[in-house]
C-alpha cells in the first residue's frame, strides 16, 4: 500500500511541476518582453511616418489592421457559406462533407511559410500583384478560411433544430429560415471566431515576407507593399541597434493579442450561455 | 443558393489543389533537374558556388531533430499540464490559467524569437538546444488545449469506477482516463509535431541558420523553413527554383503527418484498468 501511496505521491508532484512550469514560462516570457521592452516605448516610436532613427510603429500598426480587415473580408464570407452548405445543406456524414472537412484540415495544418511560397508563386507573380496588401491579404485569407468554416460550423450546429422547424412552420422557405432565424442566432458563435482567426492574422510573419513585402509605410492602395507589427519586429530583430524597439513594438504586439483573446472568449462564452 | 454554398463550400478543397498545383508542380520539376539523390541526400548546400549544389539532407536532419526535441520536452510538460486542467484544478485558479494558455497560443512566433534570443541565446548559444527549447514552449498551448478538450470527453462514469475499484486518484486518471482519450492525445501530439516543424521565423531567430549538417546539441542548424526565409530575399534562378523545392519538400513532409494521424489513432487498446473496467461494466449489463 505505502508503494501505491509514493506513486500516487511522484504523479501528483509531476503534474504539478508541470502546470507550474507551464504558467512560470508564460509568465516569465511576458515580463521579460516587458521589462526589455518599456524603457524604449517612446512617443517618437509612435510617430506617424516611419525612418530609420525613430524606427515608428504606426505606418505597421495601420497595416497590421489594414490587411487583418482585408485578409477578414475576404475569408469570413467563404467560410460561413462553406458552413451553411456543410450544416444545413449536406446530408451529415456524407462523403462529399467528410471531404470538405478533410481538406479544410489539410489546410489549417499547413505552415505559414508554406501558404507564403503559394501566395509569392500565385498571387504576386503569377497573377501580378506583385509585393502588396492585396498579395498579403489573399494569402492570409486562405490561411484563416479553416479556422473560420470550424467555428461557424460549430455555432450553426448549436443552434437547435426547434427554431428551424419552427420557421419552416411559419410558412418560411429554407433561405430565409437560414438568413433570418438560424444565423442570427449563431452569429456570436460566428462572431467568436471571426475574432480569434484575427489573432492568428496579427501574428503572422512567414506568410507575409513575401507576399506583403517588407515596406514600412502606410499603404494607400492595396497594390502597395506594407508591413505588419510582426514583419516589422522581424525586421528589427536583424537591425543590432533597434533591438530594444523591437521589444517595445512586442508590447504593443502582446496587448494587441491580449485584447483579441479576451474579447473572442467573452464573446464565445455569451453565445454558450445563449444557447442554454 | 444552394449552388453557392456549395461553391464556397470548395474553397478549400481549391486552395489545398491550387496550393499542390502552384507548388509541387513548381518543386518537383526542379528535384528532378538537380537530382533527386542530390538534393534529397546531398549534404552541401553552396548555391553561389560554380557549379552550384543544392543538397538539402543538413536541413532535413536539422528539421527532423529540432522537432523531435521539441516534442521530447514539450509533450510530457503539455499532458501534464491538461491532465492537471481537465482532472484536478479547482475552478478558481482555472480562470486564470485557461486564459493563459490562450495566450501562450496567440504570442506571435516572432515575439517568441526575440524572448529566445535574449533569453535562450546566452545560455545555450545559437544552437540546436535553443531552438528544441523554444519549440517545445511554442507548441505547449497546441498540446495543452487538444489534449484537455479529449481529456474532458472521457465519461466520468470512468473515472468513478476506477475510483469505486479502489484506485487513487492520479491512478484512476493515468490508468483510466488518460487512455481512454488516447486517440485524442495522440492527435494532439502529432498536431504539435506539425506546428514544431513548420514554425520559422521564431527557429530562424534562435537556431544559428548554419547550411552544414547537424553536429551536436550546443551547435547551430539550419531548418529547410529556416533555409526558405533567408535566402528568398536575394535568390534567382535555379537556386530561387531548389527554395521553393525545399518548400515543397517541407509541404510533403506535412501531408505525411497528416496522413498518419488515423492510421496511429486507429489501434487504441487502453491500459490493464480501462480493459478490466470495460469487463466489469459489460459483466453489470448481463
Amino acid at each position: 500500500m505505502t508503494g501505491m501511496k509514493i506513486k500516487e505521491n511522484i504523479m501528483k508532484w509531476l503534474v504539478w511541476a508541470s502546470i507550474a512550469l507551464t504558467a512560470a514560462t508564460l509568465a516569465f516570457i511576458v515580463l521579460f518582453v516587458v521589462v526589455k521592452g518599456l524603457p524604449y516605448l517612446k512617443p517618437s516610436l509612435f510617430s506617424l511616418t516611419y525612418n530609420s532613427v525613430n524606427v515608428s510603429l504606426t505606418p505597421a500598426l495601420i497595416s497590421t489592421v489594414i490587411l487583418t480587415a482585408l485578409a477578414l473580408v475576404i475569408a469570413v464570407p467563404f467560410g460561413v457559406f462553406a458552413s451553411i452548405f456543410l450544416v444545413e445543406y449536406a446530408k451529415r456524414g456524407s462523403k462529399i462533407v467528410k471531404f470538405i472537412r478533410a481538406m479544410s484540415e489539410t489546410l489549417a495544418g499547413i505552415p505559414s511559410i508554406v501558404f507564403g511560397l503559394f501566395g509569392m508563386l500565385f498571387f504576386v507573380t503569377f497573377l501580378g500583384f506583385g509585393f502588396s496588401v492585396l498579395s498579403g491579404a489573399l494569402t492570409l485569407a486562405i490561411m484563416v478560411l479553416p479556422i473560420v468554416l470550424r467555428s461557424s460550423e460549430e455555432a450553426l450546429l448549436a443552434v437547435p433544430d426547434s427554431l428551424r422547424e419552427g420557421s419552416l412552420s411559419l410558412g418560411a422557405g429554407k433561405l430565409r429560415t437560414i438568413f433570418k432565424v438560424v444565423l442570427p442566432a449563431a452569429a456570436p458563435g460566428i462572431f467568436g471566431g471571426v475574432i480569434l482567426s484575427s489573432g492568428r492574422v496579427v501574428g503572422e510573419t512567414a506568410a507575409l515576407i513575401y507576399t506583403a513585402g517588407t515596406v514600412a509605410q502606410i499603404p494607400y492602395s492595396p497594390l502597395q507593399s506594407a508591413r505588419t507589427l510582426s514583419v516589422h519586429m522581424y525586421a528589427l530583430s536583424g537591425e543590432s541597434l533597434h533591438v530594444g524597439e523591437g521589444y517595445a513594438t512586442a508590447i504593443v504586439l502582446l496587448v494587441l493579442v491580449a485584447v483579441i483573446n479576451v474579447a473572442s472568449s467573452a464573446i464565445l462564452k455569451r453565445a454558450n450561455r445563449n444557447r442554454i | 443558393m444552394r449552388g453557392v454554398f456549395f461553391v464556397a463550400a470548395l474553397a478549400s478543397v481549391f486552395a489545398v489543389g491550387m496550393i499542390c498545383v502552384f507548388l509541387l508542380g513548381s518543386g518537383i520539376p526542379t528535384i528532378k533537374e538537380i537530382g533527386v539523390a542530390n538534393f534529397l541526400l546531398g549534404t552541401d548546400w553552396s548555391p553561389s558556388n560554380v557549379p552550384p549544389s543544392f543538397g538539402i539532407l543538413p536541413m532535413i536532419v536539422g528539421s527532423i531533430i529540432v522537432t523531435f526535441g521539441a516534442v521530447v520536452i514539450g509533450v510530457p510538460i503539455g499532458i501534464l499540464s491538461a491532465v492537471y486542467l481537465a482532472n484536478s484544478c479547482p475552478s478558481r485558479l482555472y480562470r486564470f490559467l485557461k486564459p493563459g494558455v490562450d495566450l501562450l497560443a496567440g504570442i506571435p512566433s516572432v515575439v517568441y524569437g526575440f524572448f529566445g534570443m535574449a533569453a535562450l541565446v546566452p545560455l545555450f548559444d545559437s544552437s540546436m538546444l535553443s531552438a528544441s527549447i523554444l519549440l517545445g514552449i511554442m507548441i505547449l498551448p497546441t498540446i495543452i488545449t487538444l489534449s484537455e478538450t479529449s481529456l474532458r470527453a472521457v465519461p466520468g462514469e470512468l473515472y468513478e469506477g476506477a475510483v469505486a475499484l479502489g484506485a487513487r486518484h492520479y491512478r484512476s486518471v493515468f490508468g483510466v482516463v488518460l487512455p481512454a482519450a488516447k486517440s485524442g492525445v495522440i492527435a494532439a501530439v502529432v498536431l504539435g509535431l506539425g506546428r514544431a516543424i513548420g514554425e520559422t521565423m521564431a527557429v530562424i531567430m534562435v537556431a544559428g541558420n548554419q547550411p552544414r549538417m547537424p553536429e551536436g546539441l550546443l551547435e547551430g542548424v539550419r531548418t529547410m523553413t529556416a533555409n526558405i526565409v533567408l535566402e528568398m530575399g536575394y535568390a534567382s534562378g535555379i537556386h530561387r527554383q531548389a527554395l521553393i523545392a525545399t518548400g515543397a519538400t517541407l509541404f510533403i513532409f506535412i501531408l505525411l503527418i497528416d496522413l498518419s494521424v488515423p492510421l496511429i489513432t486507429r489501434g487504441h487498446s487502453g491500459s490493464r484498468l480501462l480493459r478490466l473496467l470495460g469487463r466489469a461494466r459489460k459483466g453489470a449489463a448481463t
